[in-house]
């Protein structure tokens, strides 16, 4: 591995490439696009959480002036239940044609049922009224035991589970050893069960989209999302349209989390536009977001650990019961999968359910299903280690996977940094401050460990050298968090010029070779691999350029500093040419300089992390706040420090914001009931404190930069850190999410009470 | 509906603009106006994406009518930067990573601009309790309330 060392710019906090245009309000986000003739979309949403629909009549609105098109399940392709499934990544399409607009059912109170586009939002708004819709209601379930009842509502009758109709719709398990004997060997067994509640991913940006279609079909689509790829294959598998004949162009991205790499809008906007014969925009409200995209799962999950007085864990089983919502699909892998991946536990059995229940169809949210899996997992070894009396940072040191372990899910692990990850908890200035006074407050402190798998993937870029001897390198990526930084860096080191002489530009789907996704913690790791590797042939080639002007054998010149020189003094004395000479000379010397390379690439192993946290709970109030957070990670490489940094606040925020507030609620109606900012709690800046972070780098072997996905694990041992501090403070476990203040002070109430008797 | 004509200035010119008497200031920044920097997250006050100053008072456009601008000031992130010369938070903001994806940035930087005209001097704890109606989802508001005090003690300095 050639690991470039003594760098001038991976591992330097540049400016990013897209940040003049975001810090002065010029950056171009899916809402703020018009086009000129353009009409505005709107969706008709189903008020209830189950039922029928067994008419549909969209005549008043069709009639309504201002209106231009009305489209219904009868316009989408449909992919029938009894065919199979039809796989695009991890979506079943026959679910994605019955989520972006109902068909025999709604499912959950938001549930598209029909789409008008009209002059204005207001008509669209309107018309959308006078659709008459005949539900049969059906009965119901929201939660996971209610959902399980022998007698519950089914919503896919198809589906059987032990050979009864159930809305257990699917199951995994990971197994090692033999669980029975490992339990026997133990000293301490401790099992319990644990909730969490759905929590939304958050973006501050609502879906939005613009899409014109011209009458031989040429689709044109601006959008937010974590893929235009993924948007341009949806949409043409659900309007019939050639995905040769769409180009999906990615506007900015106002933050997704997961919850944008999967369509709700470019369906129905695409067939509006295609009805109508005008381009159509739709935007969603917060209200929409809230009620009918994302969130996460909520959970049930039971973790028994069993380990030896000298602490060794022998033995463990969990049980993960997800929230799939309207739709199979719930991310039970990451539960399953993740939760006890940190450790070397020779008796195994993870398991994991997938349960359907009437609500939206959950998105992929940060590491989906290691946060809820974790949580469980981590605050039982915080109760084994405390009944072992041992440090629980030591604790998990003395059970810690390294090179060599074989993980549930089924790798065995290459060179990892979970240890250092702990050990540098441990020596943190953090771990040996004492917690101090809370002027009446109780404080506590709490430690927890997380993993994701990463992911590598489908990626490809292309360089180009420019007239003028700069650079543009354009990927296919949305970059949501900084990518283009990253990029830069990389860029600009191996070809030894200054950063802000590269360009990075996300790709529309017709530019760029396919690329995944955003998502999975794979973006700089896979497109630093490919945008390393066609740097490389650019260089490659300028030294050829060189040696053909020197007339030497191409093998005698290096590329240093951005410029060609003689390899070693008998390889004769020319001055060295520079990018800016050779793209000059580019025209007589073979013609234009650019390289392109598409990969699947291969080799991003799990990341890890590990989470001291500091809290300090108002017994009056019940209110538990943070005071002081360390995250420390093995990042791999930072190949820009400032936006692995973003990455780790950034999930740790959304960690706190789970543990102790966010939180859907439900009216008795089934409806969500808190669908706004400002009852779905999530943290303010007043809110949190600082996060240090700690980023230990250990470089990814099979990464040409080092690279390791970042981007996921920092929310994984969040909310069991948390509680964790929190019973050290209350002496007090709670195992429920979110821990908020009427939680708190119910939990509170009985000792209290006791006192003042 | 008939539209209403509205005459105001935006970061420093006078403007003029038809929109309907329903319509909120954003609605008006965004559409007639195509000054998109603003962004809409809630439409209910709850984010801070949009937000911008009203006669230097930090407001939040989605809760303000667009025919309340009549004869008033408007400044909105379009006008923090001074031609190519970036406000010093602007500045401070790309340097320090205080942003991810972008979009709270500049609901972000108007409501940090107008804080430091009032108080040049912020506490950390005054920075957080000030940007409280901004909401970011990215950052973990870190980089963030470091950005602005270091963008105080500069300001201060000079
Ligand atoms: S859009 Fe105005 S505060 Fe959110
Ligand atoms: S940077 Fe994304 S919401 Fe703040």
């Amino acid at each position: 591995m050639n690991l470039v060392t003594n760098n001038k710019w991976i591992g330097q906090r540049t400016i990013r490439p897209d940040g003049m245009d975001k810090v002065t309000g010029r950056a171009q986000f899916a809402a703020d696009t018009t086009m000129p003739g353009m009409i505005w979309g709107k969706v008709l949403r189903s008020p209830h959480p189950h039922a029928r629909i067994r008419s549909i009549d969209t005549s008043k609105a069709e009639k309504l002036p201002g209106v231009k098109a009305v489209v219904t399940s009868k316009d989408i392709v449909d992919f029938p239940i009894e065919k199979g499934a039809v796989m695009l990544g991890i979506q079943d399409m026959r679910w994605m044609c019955r989520n972006v607009m109902a068909r025999d059912k709604a499912l959950f109170p938001g549930h598209p049922i029909a789409a008008v586009a009209a002059t204005t939002e207001a008509i669209a708004e309107e018309a959308c009224k006078l659709i008459e819709v005949d539900y049969e209601v059906l009965p119901w379930s929201i939660e996971i035991d209610d959902a399980l009842k022998l007698d519950a509502p089914i919503l896919h009758e198809f589906n059987k589970f032990d050979g009864k109709p159930s809305n257990i719709v699917g199951r995994l398990e990971h197994k090692k050893g033999d669980i029975e004997r490992g339990f026997e060997q133990a000293d301490i067994v401790i099992e319990r069960t644990f909730t969490t509640r759905p929590v939304h991913q958050g973006y501050i940006e609502p879906h939005a989209c613009l899409i014109s279609v011209a009458p031989d079909g040429k689709t044109t689509i601006w959008s937010s999302s974590q893929g235009q790829f993924m948007v341009r294959a949806m949409t043409a598998y659900l309007t019939g349209i050639p995905q040769s004949d769409i180009r999906a162009i990615p506007a900015e991205i106002g933050g997704g989390f997961g919850g944008k790499t999967i369509v709700y809008l470019e369906p129905l906007a695409t067939l509006l536009a295609k009805k109508s014969g005008r381009p159509v925009k739709m935007v969603m409200t917060r209200e929409e977001v809230m009620r009918a995209t994302g969130p996460t799962s909520g959970s049930k999950s039971t973790v028994k650990i069993g380990a030896t007085k000298d602490g060794k864990i022998v033995a463990a089983h969990g049980t993960f019961y997800l929230q799939a919502g309207a739709f199979p699909g719930s991310p039970i892998r990451g539960a399953a999968g993740c939760s006890f991946t940190p450790y070397d536990i020779p008796n195994l059995l993870s398991e994991g359910y997938d349960v359907c229940s009437n609500r939206s169809k959950v998105a992929a949210y940060r590491a989906p299903g290691a946060p809820i899996g974790a949580y469980a997992v981590e605050c039982v070894l915080d109760e084994v280690a405390e009944a072992l009396k041992i440090d629980p940072l030591d604790f998990r040191l003395k059970n810690a996977a390294k090179e060599g372990t074989k993980a549930a899910h089924g790798p065995v692990f290459p060179r990892i940094g979970y240890i250092e990850t702990v050990e540098a908890a441990k020596a943190s200035p953090h771990y040996a401050a004492p917690l101090g006074d809370g002027n009446g407050k109780l404080r506590g402190r709490g430690v927890a460990s997380g993993f994701w798998f990463n992911a590598g993937g489908e990626s490809s870029a292309q360089v180009n050298i420019t007239e003028d001897g700069n650079v543009v390198v354009t990927t296919g990526h949305p970059d949501i968090g900084g990518s283009r930084a990253g990029i830069a860096n990389i860029c600009a080191e191996l070809l030894g010029i200054d950063y802000r002489r590269v360009s990075v530009i996300i790709g529309d789907t017709q530019t760029v070779g396919f690329s995944n996704l955003t998502g999975g913690s794979r973006v700089l790791f896979a497109s630093a691999m490919v945008v390393t590797q066609s740097t490389e042939k650019i260089i490659q080639t300028l030294r050829e350029r060189a040696a053909k002007i020197w007339e030497i054998d191409p093998e005698a010149v290096k590329w240093e500093n951005g410029a060609a020189h003689p390899a070693s003094p008998n390889a004769g004395q020319f001055e060295p040419l520079t990018l800016e000479e050779l793209a000059e000379k580019a025209p007589a010397m073979g013609g234009p300089i650019g390289a392109g390379v598409q990969l699947n690439t291969q080799g991003a192993d799990g990341g890890f992390g590990t989470h001291v946290c500091d809290v300090e709970v108002d017994v009056d109030l019940g209110i538990a706040r943070v005071i002081r957070y360390t995250a420390v990670q093995d990042v791999g490489r930072a190949i820009h420090p400032g936006y692995v940094e973003g990455q780790l606040q950034g999930g740790v925020a959304q960690g706190i914001g789970w543990a102790l507030n966010e939180e859907y609620i439900y009216t008795k109606e089934g409806k969500v009931d808190n669908p706004g900012f400002l009852d779905y709690r999530m943290p303010v800046c007043s809110d949190l404190p600082m996060i240090d972070c700690i980023m230990v780098e250990i470089p990814n072997p099979k990464h040409p930069q080092g690279v390791k996905g970042v981007g996921e694990v920092p929310l994984v041992p969040v909310m069991a850190a948390v509680a964790n501090a929190i019973y050290n403070a209350l002496g007090k476990r709670f195992y429920a999410l979110p821990m908020s203040p009427p939680k708190v002070l119910e939990k509170l109430e009985g000792p209290m009470q006791q006192a003042a008797e | 509906m008939a539209k209403v004509h509205v005459t105001t200035s935006i970061n420093g010119e006078p403007m003029e603009f038809l929109c309907e008497p329903s319509d909120t200031m954003l609605d008006a920044l965004r559409g007639p106006l195509a000054l998109t920097g603003s962004k809409e997250g809630c439409a209910s006050g709850d984010c801070g994406a949009c937000s911008i100053t009203l006669d230097d008072r930090l407001v939040c456009s989605c809760l303000m009518l667009a025919v309340e601008s009549e004869g008033h000031e408007i400044r909105t992130i379009e006008g923090l930067a001074q031609g190519e010369r970036l406000h010093p938070l602007q500045q401070k903001f790309l340097e320090m990573a205080a942003l991810q994806c972008g979009i709270c940035t500049s609901g972000m930087l108007v409501a940090s601009d107008a804080l430091l005209k009032k108080n040049p001097d912020p506490s950390e704890e005054e920075v957080r309790f000030w940007l409280a109606g901004n909401l970011c989802r990215c950052t973990g508001y870190d980089k963030i309330v470091r950005a602005v005090m270091e963008t105080a003690a500069e300001m201060r300095a000079h």
